[in-house]
């Protein structure tokens, strides 16, 4: 059963048996928004990035974004940068995979970004949404949708932090400007 | 709510009293086995069927139907049962179906006794299965789980409980089906049977180890004669069961990550869930060969570069966590200090004393995360390192033993072993691709690290050498016989002591060249070569090379560089390092580069175009991923060992069979 997150809304990352999660993917989809020109509808490729922040308290001490796709440690992936978006709907564009069980003790809190490098809008965005999904199993655990419209371009999406022995995911939804995660981190800090 | 499970998940149960609904596309027999505290199925009388005598705490329904209810008071049960398991089987009367393949997918339900549902599980994948464990209820530490399984046999009722570990499995299995002919005398017509139509998954047999392999069931059944499975397995119901599939290592809770690596994004179907085995909490037993790729030795390569990756990782996770704790307490400290009042009462030796806990606490766990990950690794390469072949292995292997002269050349090979100082203990072989991109410098100086701060130049010179020959000398190995040409440049001969093996063996063509004029020669023949055979890839006239062009790989052993080089020689040396690769020539250069100074920066390019690497052990080499500096270890050969003249002289021996 899939969580529809609201914004600052929270969800445990624990298994409904009790277990806890060992392995979970950030999955990143959207969708051009068509254009009335002088064409009729026509699209325009829109190039979303997915990062993912790892903090040590308040300190940022790996990212894991397109141009550095493992973290040192290994326990982030990002599959790898999609410059178009999905031409179709739903699956996943971009995804990140955390192996929450090897990500190192002093990490305690993973921050994932959305920005837009080619400049655009979230205005010009459709159907966008990150979703936390079990990798073990293929689950969704939670789905956050994108609210259409806005005049930024980068959004930060939810974070996933340590919670006594296990993992809480927090959706944030905060919006920001920026084409890289460098120009968000300012407005990620607050958020920690 | 029901869970619903997938395969290999487990799941509390609430009570004791449970019924379990079974629903299938047609008609099929639900039993109930028993199994003891190893997962054994000790005797026929543990095995509740529509024709068996009631057992106590366990009803089982009485036909043979599409729909079945069984209901479980596990209260009830003998105190020596730890495990119910829950099988479907074919009836295999004419007309049946005979196999789960042409069935819809079963689906188990586990309810109270009350209806409510606790968990579902829909038995997926079966294929020509003719008998399938579906769910076990099995007891650990003192409470009730669900599991399921999934389990299908091919070779139907008996395959199945002989796996279970019951003596005489093809009595049972009788017994068990004339019970059934029995029930299904007086059991209602059938339901029609819906036509399975779909496709089913890519299962084509059963995954379930021989009783024994598992470490679960003890030694094999001498009472059950081997062709028990045989004689009661319905004959089309496709590929027999393997004698003997690989059984899986795991046990316990079912783990779907690879035991180390993250899992891909495209999640890979869910691997074969180890059979219940009696010891939980064990980790994933390790395998070699557990990496892509099409052949073993591929899947080694990339296994062992996993793990080099996953050392890389896991250490830089390891020193991330340090570095962080440490830098946490030095600003704790700092802030305890930075109020002028409170800088030397007992509130800022408290703090002081906090940080430093704090920070102990955090290297721990930083720690304990590192030496789990170890030994995995430890494990995994406790298990790789025997199964590598010659090409891989280290010189003390017993697979130098069994050596034969390969027929094709190897992928990579080995060039040492690589060690972090968190872990000395812990190497990783360090393969490095074949044929060789880069030519290789054997650095005969001083050694730059502290890893080796005494080290006698002497002594370092001649193993200098003797790490040449060995690596000229795997190389040569690997190789197909005639397909490595060894030259060696001796100028001033000093290096006699270091090449015996490669000269008493036989395994050079000519004896290495010495004086001026010698290292002219041979220089010249091999620029030649590289010219010619570039000129003739070029022009795509690779056949009209003359003939007394030696097409086989050619690798040059350049000793006592500078001495007795003219410039002449040092430009040819360039030459062939930033050319020879791609024409098949490949430079190994043994050399201090202290020495090599008075050449100038001339010189520069020629060290930077080859792999260093150090007779005695040194971290200069950084991994790809992290960049940490590696301790490479040489493969020198043993002291006293004659693994490698008699290896070579196997090389010499088929190379004059082979008139090469």
């Amino acid at each position: 059963m899939t969580v529809n997150l609201s914004k600052g809304q929270a969800v445990s990352l624990q298994k409904s048996d009790g277990g806890t999660l060992t392995a979970v993917r950030m999955g990143l989809g959207w969708q051009a928004a068509p254009r009335r020109g002088l064409f009729g509808r026509r699209t325009q490729e829109i190039d979303l990035d997915a990062s993912a922040v790892l903090f040590a308290g308040q300190q940022p001490v790996d990212v894991v974004f397109f141009r550095h796709l493992v973290s040192d440690d290994g326990s982030v992936r990002h599959t790898g940068d999609n410059l178009v978006g999905g031409a179709g709907q739903g699956g996943d564009d971009e995804a990140i995979l955390v192996d929450l069980q090897r990500v190192p003790v002093h990490i305690d809190q993973i921050v994932f970004t959305v920005n837009s490098f080619t400049g655009q809008t979230f205005a010009e965005v459709q159907n966008a949404f990150c979703r936390l999904v079990d990798e073990t199993n293929g689950q969704e655990l939670a789905r956050y949708t994108l609210t259409g419209g806005g005049r930024h371009t980068a959004q930060i999406m939810a974070k996933v932090h340590r919670q006594g022995e296990g993992w809480q995911m927090t959706a944030l939804g905060t919006e920001a400007n920026g084409r890289t995660f460098q120009d968000l981190m300012p407005s990620i800090t607050p958020l920690l | 709510m029901a869970a619903e499970l997938v395969r290999g998940q487990n799941h509390p149960l609430p009570g004791s009293r449970l019924e379990i609904r079974v629903s299938a596309g047609g008609p099929v027999i639900a039993a109930v086995t028993l199994g003891d505290e190893a997962g054994r199925l000790r005797d026929p009388g543990w095995i509740a069927h529509l024709g068996s005598p009631p057992l106590p705490g366990l009803e089982v329904s009485r036909q043979a139907a599409a729909d079945h209810r069984i209901a479980v008071d596990l209260e009830a049960l003998p105190e020596a049962v730890h495990r119910v398991n829950v099988l479907l089987a074919l009836s295999t009367g004419a007309g049946r179906s005979l196999s789960f393949g042409a069935l819809a997918a079963p689906v188990v339900a586990v309810t109270g006794p009350d209806g409510t549902d606790v968990a579902g599980y829909t038995v997926t994948g079966l294929g020509t299965e003719s008998a399938v464990v579906a769910v076990e209820l099995y007891r650990r530490q003192g409470a009730w789980k669900v599991r399921a399984v999934g389990q299908g046999y091919a070779g139907g009722l008996a395959a199945l409980l002989e796996d279970q570990g019951l003596p005489r499995a093809r009595e049972s299995a009788a017994a068990v089906e004339e019970g059934i002919a029995a029930g299904a005398a007086r059991a209602p017509a059938p339901p029609p049977a819906r036509a399975g139509g779909e496709v089913r998954g890519r299962r084509t047999a059963p995954v379930g180890g021989p009783p024994g392999a598992q470490g679960t069931a003890p030694e094999a059944l001498p009472e059950a004669p081997p062709e028990a499975a045989a004689a009661l397995r319905p004959a089309p119901a496709g590929p027999p069961a393997p004698p003997a599939p690989p059984a899986p290592a795991a046990s316990g809770p079912v783990d779907y990550r690879h035991p180390r690596r993250t899992p891909r994004a495209a999640a890979a179907p869910p691997p074969p869930v180890p059979p219940p085995s009696a010891r939980p909490e064990t980790p994933d037993r390790p395998v070699a060969g557990d990496g892509p790729g099409r052949s073993m030795e591929e899947r080694l390569h990339n296994q062992v570069w996993g793990m080099f990756e996953d050392l890389a990782r896991t250490t830089a996770a390891y020193r991330g966590a340090v570095d962080f704790a440490d830098s946490r307490m030095e600003r704790e400290m700092d802030e305890a200090l930075a109020d002028p009042r409170s800088r030397l009462g007992p509130g800022a030796e408290a703090a002081r004393a906090r940080a430093g806990e704090r920070r102990a606490e955090l290297v721990d766990r930083a720690r304990a995360a590192l030496e789990r990950d170890l030994a995995q690794l430890t494990a995994e390469s406790e298990v790789v390192e025997p199964a590598l072949p010659p090409a891989f292995a280290r010189w003390d292997s017993p697979v130098w033993d069994a050596y034969r002269v390969p027929a094709q050349a190897p992928m990579a090979v080995r060039l040492g072993d690589l060690a972090l100082p968190e872990h000395s203990g812990l190497r990783v072989p360090m393969l490095v691709r074949l044929p060789l991109e880069r030519g290789l410098w054997i650095d005969a100086g001083r050694a730059s690290s502290a890893a080796s701060p005494t080290a006698d130049p002497h002594r370092t010179r001649r193993l200098a050498g003797e790490l040449a020959t060995a690596v000229a000398g795997r190389l040569l190995a690997v190789h197909p016989a005639g397909e490595l040409t060894v030259h060696v440049l001796d100028p001033t001969g000093s290096a006699g002591p270091a090449l015996a093996p490669l000269t008493e063996s036989g395994a050079l063509r000519e004896p290495p060249a010495t004086g001026p004029q010698g290292v002219a020669q041979v220089l010249a023949g091999l620029t030649r070569r590289v010219d010619l055979v570039r000129m003739a890839e070029r022009t795509r006239a690779t056949d009209a090379l003359p003939p007394d062009v030696d097409l086989a790989g050619q690798l040059l052993i350049v000793h006592d560089f500078p001495h007795g080089f003219d410039d002449r020689a040092v430009t040819r040396l360039r030459y062939l390092a930033d050319e020879g690769p791609s024409a098949g020539v490949h430079l190994m250069m043994v050399a201090d580069r202290e020495e090599a100074r008075e050449y100038g920066p001339v010189l520069d390019p020629l060290w930077r175009s080859l792999l260093r690497i150090t007779p005695v052990p040194d971290d200069h080499l950084a991994d790809p991923w992290v960049g940490h500096a590696w301790t490479y270890e040489p493969p020198l050969v043993p002291a006293g060992s004659q693994v490698l003249s008699r290896v070579l002289g196997r090389v010499a021996e088929a190379r004059r069979r082979y008139g090469r």
